[in-house]
C-alpha cells in the first residue's frame, strides 16, 4: 500500500493538471446537510454515507462525493461558463464489502457550459484519459439519455412513461413495470378485485394518517384508466430490450442502435447527439474504435447521471472499483437550482488506486 | 477457560431458553440473589452461563466475548452486517416467533403489494412535499428489503415503541414492525402488505466464528453439539 503522503502528493499533481487545463480550485466542506442528500438519493444513501448529528444542525453527512456541493456552490454563486477542480477525502460505508476503502481521496473536474455539450463531454473524458495515460485500463461508456429518449418515445400513457422513467436506475423494478405494461405479467388478485368494483370505493374504512381519501380516490381512477389502456406493443418492447442489451465498441454500437431506431424512432435525436460526442472525442485524439459502449451502463450507479456516462477499469484487477468515472448530470442542476438549470458534466479520479496499479506494474 | 453461553437475562425468553436446554439434558439456572445476574449450567462440563440483555447478545457474539448465544434472527440481522461471516446458526429453538412486516392503513384500499406502495410513495411525495414516512426501529433490515424490491421515495423515521400509533398521530404514514398475531395492527386500523414480509424471526442458538476456542472449550462444544443434535 502506498503511503498516505504519496497518495496526497499524487492527488495534488492531478488537481494541478486540471488547474492547468483551466479549472478553478474549490474546496467544499466535509460535512454536508443530510436533508439535501436524502431528498436526492432517498434512504439508500444511508447505506453508503456516514451520518452524524448535533442538536442544532440536525443530521449531517460526511461528504460521499463532491458533485452535490460543487453544483450547489455553482448554482448559488458561480459565473458561466465554469470549470472546477477539487481534491479531497470522500467517505463511504462499506458494510457489504469491508475490504474496500471507506475513506479515500478523489480528484475531480466539473464543467458547467451551455454552449457545446458534446464538446464538454469529450473535454472531461479526454482530460481524465490523459491523467490515466500509461495505466492498463479499459474504458467503458454509455448514454442514459438514449434510454430516457426510448422510454419517452413509447406509444403508451404518460403515467406509464413517468413510472418507467422514475425507475430507469433500478433495473429490476423497471423490468417488472415493463412486464406489467406489456401484459406479460398478470395483475395480482388484489388489483383485479379492486378493479372489479365500480364507483367510489372509499368511505367505509376508518381514515387514519395523512394520506387523504381524495388521494386514494385519485389513484383508483389512475388504476382504472391504466387497466383500460392497451398494452405496450410487443415490437416496441423487443426494440427497447434490444437497445438495453447493446454492448459493443462505439462504432458497432452506433450501427446497432441506428437499426433499433427504425422501431424506436424517438431515440434518433439522442443518437445524433452521440454522433456529435463521438466526433468531439475523435477530435481530441480518443481511439473510438477501442472504446466500449454499453447502453445500460450507469443504470445501477448513483442516480443523477442522465446523459454521457463513463468509467475506467483495471483489467488485471477486476475486484477494484473504477479507477475513474463520471458523466453528465443536467437534471441534478435542475433539481438543485430551484428553477435555474445548467448543463453539467464531470468526472473523478482515484489517486490511491492509480498508485496501487503503478506499483503492481513495476 | 470455559465455553460461554449468553442467554437473555429475564422474562419469557429466558424461561423458554432454560426449558429448551432442559429438554436437551442441560440444566440452566439463575443463581444467587433474585436480582443478581449470575447463572450456572449443569449437564456439560466446562460451560459457563452469561446472562445478558437480548439486544446485547449479537454484539457480544460478534466481538467473540461469548462463544454461544441465544437471541432472535431479527436482532442478529439488524445489528450485524455480513452476519454469516461472524456467526453460525446452530439451532432454531422453535419459540419467540415474530415477523417483521410492513403495514399500511386499512383505508388504503388501493394498496396491497410493494408495487402499489412504490407508486403511492411517488404520488404522496408529489402531493405533500416530503417522502412517505415509515416508522420502525429496524432501519437496516427495512431499508435493505425496500432497496431490493426497488421501492423509492420513502423515508424511515425512528420509533422505539408504540410504533403502530404513529400513523394515527400522523408522524408516519405506515409502519415496519414485529408482530406475532397482528392484533395490535388491526386495533390501530392497519393491514399487512401481501408481499411485505421483511423477515421471519425466532429465537435461535448462535455460535460465534470470531471467538477463540481453547482445547477444553472445543471439547465442551463437541459435548454440547452431541446433546443438541442427539
Amino acid at each position: 500500500m502506498s503511503e498516505r503522503s504519496q497518495v496526497l502528493a499524487r492527488a495534488t499533481r492531478l488537481r494541478m493538471n486540471f488547474e492547468a487545463a483551466g479549472a478553478q480550485v474549490v474546496d467544499p466542506p466535509l460535512l454536508q446537510p443530510a436533508d439535501t442528500l436524502l431528498d436526492l438519493y432517498g434512504e439508500d444513501i444511508r447505506a453508503r454515507a456516514y451520518v452524524t448529528s448535533d442538536a442544532v444542525r440536525g443530521e449531517q453527512m460526511l461528504r460521499p462525493d463532491f458533485t452535490l456541493p460543487v453544483v450547489q456552490m455553482h448554482m448559488s454563486e458561480g459565473a458561466e461558463p465554469a470549470r472546477y477542480t477539487y481534491c479531497g477525502e470522500v467517505f463511504r460505508r462499506q458494510e457489504q464489502d469491508p475490504d474496500r476503502a471507506n475513506e479515500y481521496l478523489q480528484v475531480g473536474y466539473e464543467v458547467f457550459d451551455r454552449d457545446d455539450p458534446a464538446g464538454a463531454d469529450a473535454e472531461v473524458f479526454a482530460l481524465i484519459a490523459l491523467q490515466l495515460r500509461g495505466l492498463p485500463l479499459r474504458a467503458a461508456s454509455g448514454d442514459i439519455g438514449i434510454l430516457m429518449a426510448a422510454v419517452e418515445g413509447l406509444n403508451t400513457t404518460a403515467v406509464r412513461k413517468a413510472a418507467l422513467m422514475r425507475h430507469i436506475w433500478r433495473p429490476r423494478r423497471f423490468r417488472s413495470l415493463l412486464d406489467r405494461f406489456s401484459g406479460r405479467s398478470t395483475l395480482p388478485e388484489s388489483r383485479l378485485k379492486l378493479l372489479s368494483s365500480e364507483g367510489r370505493l372509499t368511505g367505509s374504512a376508518t381514515v387514519v394518517g395523512k394520506r387523504s381519501e381524495a388521494e386514494i380516490d385519485a389513484r383508483i381512477e389512475i388504476l382504472r384508466a391504466d387497466a383500460a389502456a392497451p398494452a405496450i406493443d410487443e415490437n416496441e418492447i423487443l426494440a427497447l430490450e434490444a437497445l438495453m442489451a447493446v454492448r459493443e465498441t462505439v462504432p458497432f454500437a452506433i450501427e446497432q442502435m441506428r437499426d433499433i431506431a427504425v422501431d424506436l424512432p424517438a431515440i434518433s435525436p439522442a443518437l445524433d447527439r452521440l454522433d456529435m460526442r463521438v466526433a468531439a472525442l475523435k477530435a481530441r485524439g480518443i481511439d473510438i474504435d477501442s472504446l466500449d459502449f454499453e447502453a445500460s451502463y450507469g443504470r445501477t450507479s448513483m442516480e443523477y447521471y442522465d446523459g454521457f456516462v463513463f468509467g475506467f477499469y483495471a483489467e488485471v484487477r477486476p475486484d477494484l472499483p473504477p479507477i475513474a468515472s463520471g458523466g453528465r448530470y443536467d437534471a441534478l442542476t435542475r433539481q438543485l437550482g430551484q428553477g435555474a438549470e445548467i448543463p453539467a458534466v464531470g468526472g473523478v479520479l482515484r489517486p490511491d488506486l492509480m498508485l496501487m496499479l503503478e506499483e503492481g506494474q513495476s | 477457560m470455559s465455553l460461554k453461553l449468553g442467554v437473555p437475562s429475564k422474562g419469557r425468553l429466558m424461561e423458554k431458553t432454560f426449558d429448551w436446554f432442559a429438554k436437551h439434558g442441560l440444566t440452566l439456572a439463575r443463581t444467587g440473589a433474585d436480582r443478581e445476574y449470575a447463572g450456572a449450567i449443569e449437564g456439560v462440563d466446562g460451560m459457563e452461563l452469561v446472562l445478558l440483555s437480548a439486544g446485547e447478545i449479537p454484539r457480544e457474539l460478534a466481538a467473540g466475548r461469548i462463544h454461544l448465544g441465544v437471541t432472535g434472527t431479527d436482532l442478529i440481522q439488524e445489528k450485524l452486517p455480513l452476519w454469516e461471516q461472524q456467526l453460525e446458526e446452530m439451532a432454531p429453538l422453535g419459540f419467540g416467533h415474530a415477523d417483521l412486516i410492513l403495514a399500511v392503513p386499512q383505508c388504503w384500499i388501493d394498496v396491497d403489494t410493494l408495487d402499489d406502495l412504490d407508486a403511492v410513495a411517488a404520488a404522496f411525495r408529489g402531493a405533500h412535499g416530503h417522502r412517505l414516512r415509515i416508522a420502525t426501529k429496524y432501519h437496516r433490515l427495512v431499508r435493505e428489503f425496500l432497496t431490493e424490491a426497488g421501492v423509492a421515495d420513502y423515508q424511515l423515521v425512528d420509533s422505539q415503541g408504540a410504533t403502530e400509533g404513529t400513523v394515527k398521530n400522523e408522524t408516519a404514514e405506515m409502519v415496519a414492525d414485529i408482530t406475532s398475531t397482528g392484533e395490535t395492527l388491526r386495533a390501530n386500523h392497519l393491514k399487512l402488505l401481501s408481499d411485505g414480509m421483511v423477515l421471519k424471526s425466532q429465537a435461535t442458538l448462535w455460535r460465534s466464528r470470531t471467538a477463540r476456542y481453547s482445547e477444553s472449550e472445543r471439547e465442551a462444544l463437541k459435548r454440547l453439539n452431541s446433546l443438541i443434535l442427539g
